[in-house]
């Protein structure tokens, strides 16, 4: 019956969905207010009904109920329950019900917390939250169902690929659909405001949120995605610029430079046209990124299933949602009134220039994707384009745009003076050049580069806060009054420094992990000990355990450093019996920002294990920066100007309302 | 039933999703305006130089830029007045209360299996004890096992099964692991020890026979140790040993034990003159002897068979007990050196051959 009811649930949506897309747009037509607050119910509804039919496909993994096919195939009753549960989006037709979910959780918070927003404009909104909800459920009833039964049931399931039994399972997915799914949001108020024909410096304020929500998640699951991959892969890497990652690096670069042009708008009702743009194309990458990962064109960890069926749907879905937005843009972009001029230097344009170096990087991000498999559909033949091009492109771009970042919070709207914010920012400078000469002289010798990106990381950061410090009048006026207005200070503000900011640690962590990694690699026996990076490691055994469903093999090391006990290590490598796979589980000792970091490889004949240790200088701050990034977001989002509106107590003007 | 009960509830939930708002028409919010943004936007450029963020000139630059926006979107929202639409409303509620279900339920009774019930794998697994396959269960039984490897009774329920099914190097480790975590006994090491043997295709091997010595030293009465104890006497071509060691056990053997039977079997097998037995008097001998002693007395037959072997090479039977001997005696280089002799000696006979192929492959001795 549970699975029945979900399937049951799943179906209603659909049908919820398809009367939100289409009700509420002829209410706006004709101007009926009933018939425009039919998308708030039912957006409601969908929501309660979406989230009923997950919870029954939750509820079917957790008691292993292998009538369903979807368990079967992705679940063992043997798993611990947090696998259990997070195994119900570790497969194709789990990770779509999660992905409409969300979808359905963001329509929901629109219908309800959307009150400051024009009737009709909600009501446009969402409805083509309809539309691609309706699109998607109908993707997964049709080629993804995950209620499909079995009459007579195994009795064991056919368990979770390994590697995705991990807490990173719990939070990375959900994060990154919460990123990329948010940004439907900015879409469809993007569509809305074309179908009105109406766009001006409101639009922005009410879009900004909404935009700011999703740029947060995204960052966090984007970071916490790379993390997992470092530790769970056991290569030690974090970044591949695989096209999976790629297509979740696409809807960032545009949704960052969303964020800053929607500001623009917001305060200059200038950009419009362009912000309008950006919204289509940060979803339409979006969704570009669903298709590339779940049709199976990538074959990649992510890719859970292949099937051409599945494939053409959902290209059907992306031709039809990113061709039909687009050509409603070309159609009414000429009628929107274009907004305020302003000069080259002022803040303003700095945002451009900040949009220019975004677009171009998500537009070589998306060439280096898209152009291999193309040239695979048209000749055949099969290149990769690795991190050399990506390296290559993408470093250019970053330079210069990091190097302008300090100057465009320091710049006035209209017209700026780009003398005055470099002489405010000569003490970053000067801090920048002094850490360059430091580490000049300590690796003498070594990576001429290194240095000056770290510079630039450095100016960056402390650019950040020359700005906060301008602004409260920092070590100008007393600490008191400097902390007074500090608290004065817009959060936006804050958010906006730490954000960036936390592009510079970011960088930091990178530029040391390239250049100062050392690595030992060989094979050990018992009681044998590798040296790296000043530390010794012993390896003092290795055992055989029995785990819940899997067999694992641990090695202890122990950690010293100058005769220094400093702690255990104990990386292993699991058997999956179920699936017939391995795991290797790396092993990290974090010393401040700095990692060791152990992975296991084959046994020999005589028992010596080939052994990874990778010594990574701060590389936690290559994450720590987008989580301050991220954090800088929900710092903004809690600026009083953006807080979503509130239910406003009843107007006492409703018998002023007209009678029907 | 309750499943249809289910659905109408979701189907009339989902209807009256729709009709609350249509029904509501009169008393429908108006909804948020631009104009709010826009005043909230002047009270904060006054918020703004009051913390002297903003100069003055900019601050009024920008309140009237702010005011211009808010004339234009009041002038825009007198505009437009809400002209409510009854025909089109009329037309939704119709949709909802009948396309809408009708939809939903032709579309999930083409998908879904309403008929289907719930298999949750607890209550599967408690009624499943008639009904279910042996293979299931002890597929069960041994998931469980995996999970929780220290349960010695598990183990101990599981071997006989795995005995039965045919599973032998199965049940030995279940049997070891029944001895190591559910406590050793008598019983036990001797089932350990017929899964030994089961397993090497029924010779009594070194390691099985340990098993059974062992068994004995616990509780000498042990039937199923002294049983296969003689057995390998017999199969280290020692049958006078067997048929005693048979014989004792039948005496204290109650008639209607069902291993009578069997054992009563065995001893016949071995009562008859079938190999070169030793005399009664050389038996009375040999309990008398020391363990060297004893070791040179049978040493002496195991060279009297080989030699009468070297002349008469046809006798397989002889041939197999000789290599027994020396495999037991933990001369495996005899043995191998015997086997060449002996398949020299029968080669001439197919049949033969293949028999004491077989016997020396029962021996752990290939090629």
């Amino acid at each position: 019956m549970i699975a029945e009811a979900g399937h049951y649930a799943l179906v209603l949506a659909l049908a919820l969905a398809l009367i939100q897309s289409t009700v509420p747009v002829l209410g706006a037509l004709r101007g009926d207010r009933a018939l425009m607050n039919v998308a708030r119910s039912t957006a409601l509804a969908q929501l309660l009904f979406v989230a009923a039919s997950f919870a029954a496909l939750t509820m079917l993994y957790i008691v292993s109920d292998f009538s369903v096919v979807n368990v079967f195939e992705n679940s063992h009753s043997m798993k611990p329950l947090l696998y259990k549960i997070t195994g119900v989006w570790g497969n194709h037709e789990g990770s779509m019900l999660l992905w409409v979910l969300i979808l359905a959780l963001f329509g929901g918070l629109v219908a309800a917390f959307g009150n400051n927003l024009p009737l009709s404009l909600r009501a446009h909104v969402l409805a083509v939250q309809g539309w691609i909800a309706a699109a998607f459920y109908l993707f997964i009833l049709v080629t993804s169902n995950p209620f499909l039964r079995i009459a007579a049931p195994p009795i064991e399931g056919r368990d979770l690929n390994p590697v995705l039994q991990d807490i990173g399972l719990a939070v990375h997915p959900p994060m990154l659909y919460l990123g990329y799914v948010g940004f439907s949001i900015s879409f469809s108020f993007a569509v809305a405001a074309l179908i009105e024909g109406r766009i001006d410096a409101a639009w922005a304020r009410w879009v900004r949120p909404w935009t700011l929500v999703a740029w947060v998640f995204l960052t966090l699951g984007i970071a916490m995605g790379s993390y997992w991959a470092y530790y769970e892969l056991g290569w030690g890497g974090w970044w591949f610029w695989d096209p999976v990652e790629n297509a979740s690096l696409m809807p960032w670069l545009a949704g960052t430079a969303l964020l800053h042009s929607a500001v623009v708008m917001e305060k200059r009702n200038a950009l419009k046209v362009w912000t309008i743009l950006l919204s289509i194309l940060t979803f339409s990458l979006s969704l570009l990124g669903t298709f590339l990962v779940r049709s199976g064109v990538l074959t990649s960890v992510h890719a859970f299933a292949t099937d051409p069926a599945r494939g053409v749907f959902i290209l059907l879905i992306l031709c039809i949602f990113i061709g039909g937005s687009l050509s409603l843009y070309a159609w009414r972009a000429s009628t929107l009134k274009q907004g305020g001029l302003f000069a080259p230097i002022s803040r303003e344009g700095a945002l451009v220039l900040n949009n220019l170096f975004l677009t171009t990087a998500c537009a070589t991000v998306f060439i280096g994707t898209l152009y291999p498999l193309a040239l695979e559909v048209v000749t055949g033949d099969k290149i990769s384009v690795g991190a050399p091009f990506f390296n290559l492109t993408f470093g250019p771009l970053f330079v210069p745009l990091m190097l302008a970042m300090p100057f465009g919070p320091l710049l006035a709207w209209k017209r700026g003076d780009l003398l005055g914010a470099a002489q405010r920012l000569a003490a970053a400078g000067i801090a920048a050049l002094v850490a360059v000469a430091v580490l000049w002289a300590w690796t003498f010798g070594g990576s001429t580069f290194a240095p000056l990106a770290i510079g630039l990381a450095v100016f960056v950061i402390s650019g950040a806060f020359s700005d906060l410090a301008e602004r409260t009048g920092l070590f100008r006026v007393p600490l008191a009054t400097a902390l007074r207005r500090g608290r004065g200070l817009p959060r936006a503000a804050w958010g906006g420094a730490f954000a960036h900011a936390g592009v510079g640690i970011a960088l930091i962590g990178i530029v040391c992990e390239t250049t100062w990694n050392s690595e030992f690699i060989g094979s050990m026996k018992p009681n044998d000990v590798a040296g790296i990076a000043g530390y010794q490691l012993k390896l003092e055994n290795v055992k055989q355990r029995q785990g819940p469903n899997f067999r694992e093999m641990t090695a202890e090391f122990s950690v010293t450093r100058n005769g220094g006990q400093l702690g255990l290590m104990t990386p292993s490598k699991r058997d999956f019996t179920a699936r017939g796979s391995s795991t290797t589980e790396a092993a990290l000792l974090t010393r401040g920002a700095s990692q060791l970091y152990i992975s296991l490889g084959e046994t020999s004949a005589e028992g010596a294990v080939a052994v990874r240790i990778y010594h990574k200088p701060m590389v936690l701050l290559i994450w720590w920066g987008p989580v301050l990034m991220a954090f800088g977001g929900l710092l903004s989002l809690s600026d009083r100007r953006l807080r979503v509106g509130a239910p406003k107590p009843a107007k006492p003007a409703r018998a002023l309302q007209p009678a029907e | 039933m309750t499943l249809w009960f289910v659905f109408a509830l979701m189907t009339v939930m989902a209807i009256f999703a729709v009709l609350w708002p249509l029904s509501r028409g009169a008393l429908a919010q108006p909804g948020g305006s631009e104009v709010v943004v826009y005043r909230d936007q002047l009270s904060e450029i006054d918020r703004d130089v009051e913390a002297g963020l903003i100069g003055g000139d900019e601050a009024a630059a920008a309140r009237v830029e702010i005011s211009r926006r808010l004339l234009a979107a009041d002038d825009g929202e007198q505009g437009v007045a809400p002209q409510p639409s009854l025909g089109l409303r009329r037309a939704s509620a119709v949709v909802a209360l009948l396309a809408l279900p009708i939809a939903a339920m032709t579309f999930y009774l083409s998908l879904g299996s309403p008929r289907l019930g719930d298999f949750p794998l607890a209550s599967r697994v408690s009624t499943a004890d008639v009904s279910q396959p042996l293979d299931k269960m002890v597929a069960q039984v041994e998931a469980h096992l995996e999970k929780n490897p220290t349960d010695g009774r598990g183990w101990s329920v599981l071997a006989p099964v795995l005995m039965r099914l045919g599973r032998h190097d199965a049940a030995v480790r279940a049997y070891r692991n029944s001895i190591s975590y559910g406590g050793d006994s008598a019983a036990r090491r001797s089932d350990l020890g017929e899964a030994l043997v089961e397993s090497a295709g029924g010779v009594v091997t070194a390691e099985a026979r340990g098993e059974f010595e062992r068994a004995v030293s616990l509780n000498p009465e042990e039937p199923k140790a002294t049983y296969f104890l003689g057995l390998a006497a017999e199969q280290d071509g020692r049958p006078t040993d067997a048929a005693a060691a048979w014989r004792a056990m039948l005496a204290k053997t109650p008639a209607d034990a069902p291993w009578r039977p069997l054992v009563e079997a065995a001893l016949a097998r071995v009562g008859g003159p079938a190999a070169p037995a030793l005399s009664n008097e050389a038996v009375a001998a040999a309990k008398d002897m020391s363990e060297a002693e004893r070791g040179a007395m049978i040493s002496g037959m195991v060279d009297r068979l080989a030699t009468r072997l070297k002349e008469d090479g046809g006798d397989v039977e002889g041939w197999l007990r000789l290599l027994r001997a020396y495999m037991v005696m933990g001369e495996r280089d005899k043995a191998v050196r015997a086997l060449t002799a002996a398949r020299q000696a029968v080669a001439a006979d197919v049949e033969r051959l293949r028999q004491l192929n077989d016997g020396a492959k029962n021996l752990g001795l290939d090629g």
